[in-house]
């Protein structure tokens, strides 16, 4: 019970079936971490990037999980699909860049800022992804205090 | 400081349902010895709990029409939303000259305030360095629900007045220059509101400021009083001295419409403003320029203090202020005043501060282990949210347990299952 080095975990499960309910896991995320007395600053990094990693699995993949270890100092975020696969991650990462297609677009999705502001939000961003087998994005983020 | 809220409770006639425990928005309601108990850090006042309790057992505070003190010059601030509760009114004048009948010895209408509000926000969403989307102060319920669960948007929550506060400003102001021989102890401003939530905000102002609204009256309360007077009256002897802009503050999107800017977001109900709210704080809506939230249906007419139903209230204040003027009031045009000045005494004392009242523990590391406890309580608990147990759902009631405030033993789900294995081992012992 009180090893303090072991992490506290959550798991989601983002459904790709329902458009409606994306984005509902970073909501609960939210609360959770407030609950847990983290900085403004940190839980609205954690809320945005994983904001824009639900909206990606469930566009790209179908859907997937999500997995959140908190820390004292740290929180990580990992997202796991088993979609379709990022063909070229350096040409996904780029601002602007899209292949999400025209339904979405018309919501207001699919601007091609997903991965970017993952990365300008998250400290350490790591992604591993295969094509036809599925994508993983690490997502560290530091508390800064002041 | 200790907040002061503004919903009261009948004990006797609590019977302890669980009808308050699920509607409250912030889960501030838990039963205790079978009776509803409000934690004041959690409630913001927006009177869900008073609207869906079926016993009638929580009431509104309010000060009430015998009690104050009638040898004062009175003045009467009329919410917009007092005009849309009547049937029979065609013209506003007859609610004003009402008022005078009544007791009162002047009528200032919120309205009026509003229209001058609406001129100043305009100015104020030109002023530089304001963030965007600019979030309306109006509804206090909103207001106090951004301090405790939106740190990211307090900033964006205009720093201006609201009408109810200027209103109050204004009428002392009129009435100090007409009567002169009046001191300030002799006036009094008596405000007829449609929410509770407006008289937390008048009793819990800033420390050594004190607000110039001195009363908050029950909008039904005074709704039955005027009805009785109007029906003698034959010509009005006042005017009403507001326009369309000004009374349609009282549903929702008219504060944003009278901006002349089509950027804007207006919500309304507790829950969808929470929802729109989240949404915002995760950057998801671009180039908002301004929110306008009210925490009841339909907005200031779906108040719990409101005598008719809100939407068709809202019809007939269309129908009302179907031949005013766009506004009343109107800022005097002077050349030495910049496009985008707001002048002082319309900011509030303070920005917005961002209270955490939801935080486990002060110390990380404690807060992450009673997660992790919570978290473990949590798998043994049924799920099914039923609030037996006094908490609105199974987490928050391991929530209550790790605090220290409830034991497991109270959910009765957890006590069958422990009842069982005592009896299937009394049966083997046999």
């Amino acid at each position: 019970m009180t090893q303090e080095s072991e992490a506290l975990c959550f798991h989601f499960d983002v459904d790709g079936n329902n458009f409606v309910s994306a984005g509902e896991a970073s909501v609960q995320v939210k609360k959770l971490l407030r609950q847990m007395g983290f900085t403004p600053d940190l839980i609205r990094r954690v809320s945005i990037a994983m904001y824009e990693g639900e909206i990606n699995m469930v566009i790209h993949a179908g859907g997937g999980v999500a997995d959140i270890c908190v820390e004292p100092n740290k929180v990580c975020v990992t997202l796991t699909d088993k979609g379709k696969g990022i063909e070229n991650i350096e040409l996904a990462m780029q601002e602007g860049f899209s292949t999400a297609p025209e339904n979405i677009r018309a919501l207001g999705f699919g601007a091609g800022m997903g991965l970017p502001n993952m990365k300008r939000y998250a400290d350490n961003m790591e992604i591993d992804s295969k094509v036809g087998v599925g994508t993983t994005i690490n997502m560290e983020f530091f508390v800064n205090e002041a | 400081m200790e907040y002061t809220h503004s919903v009261s409770l009948d004990r006797d006639k609590c019977k302890g349902c669980t009808n308050c425990l699920k509607r409250c928005p912030t889960e501030a309601i838990r039963i205790r010895d079978g009776h509803a108990v409000i934690d004041s850090r959690h409630c913001i006042d927006c009177g869900e709990c008073i609207r869906v309790c079926p016993y009638k057992a929580k009431t509104a505070i309010f000060d009430r029409w015998e009690e104050l003190d009638h040898d004062k010059f009175l003045i009467a601030l009329p919410a917009p939303s007092f005009f849309g509760q009547f049937a029979k009114l065609y013209d506003a004048d007859y609610l004003v000259s009402a008022l005078i009948d009544m007791g009162f010895s002047d009528v200032f209408e919120v309205a009026k305030a509003a229209e001058i509000v609406t001129e100043y926000t305009r100015r104020y969403m030109k002023r530089a360095g304001v963030l965007r989307p600019v979030i309306s102060s109006a509804c206090p319920v909103i207001v106090r629900l951004i301090s405790l669960r939106f740190p990211f948007l307090c900033d964006n929550v205009m720093t201006m007045m609201p009408p109810i506060e200027l209103a109050g400003k204004m009428a002392r102001e009129r009435t100090k220059q007409q009567h002169p021989e009046l001191s300030d102890e002799d006036i009094k401003t008596v405000f007829i509101s449609p929410c509770p939530a407006k008289v937390s905000w008048v009793k819990n102002t800033v420390e050594g400021e004190k607000s110039p609204v001195d009363y908050v009256v029950s909008m039904s309360d005074m709704y039955f009083r005027a009805l009785g007077v109007m029906g003698e009256q034959r010509n009005p002897q006042r005017t009403s001295e507001t326009g369309m802009i000004g009374m349609s503050w009282a549903s929702t999107g008219g504060e944003s419409s009278a901006l002349m800017n089509d950027r804007y977001l207006a919500a309304d109900g507790i829950e969808n403003v929470i929802r729109v709210l989240d949404e915002i704080e995760t950057g998801h809506f671009p180039n908002l320029e301004f929110v306008e939230l009210n925490a009841c249906n339909g907005g200031c007419v779906g108040g719990v203090m409101t005598v008719e139903n809100p939407y068709i209230a809202r019809v007939r204040l269309q129908t009302l202020r179907r031949y005013l003027p766009v506004s009343r009031n109107r800022l005097p045009i002077d050349s030495a005043m910049k496009a985008d000045e707001v002048p002082d005494e319309l900011f509030t004392v303070e920005p917005l501060q961002y209270r955490n009242t939801q935080m486990l523990d002060e110390d990380r590391g404690e807060s992450i282990r009673k997660m992790q406890q919570i978290e473990q309580i949590l798998e043994g608990l049924p799920a099914l949210d039923c609030g037996s147990c006094g908490a609105p759902s199974c987490r928050a009631f391991a929530e209550d347990i790790v605090k220290g405030e409830a034991n497991e033993m109270q959910c009765i789900v957890r006590m069958r299952e422990h009842l069982q294995k005592l009896l299937d081992k009394e049966g083997e012992d046999k």
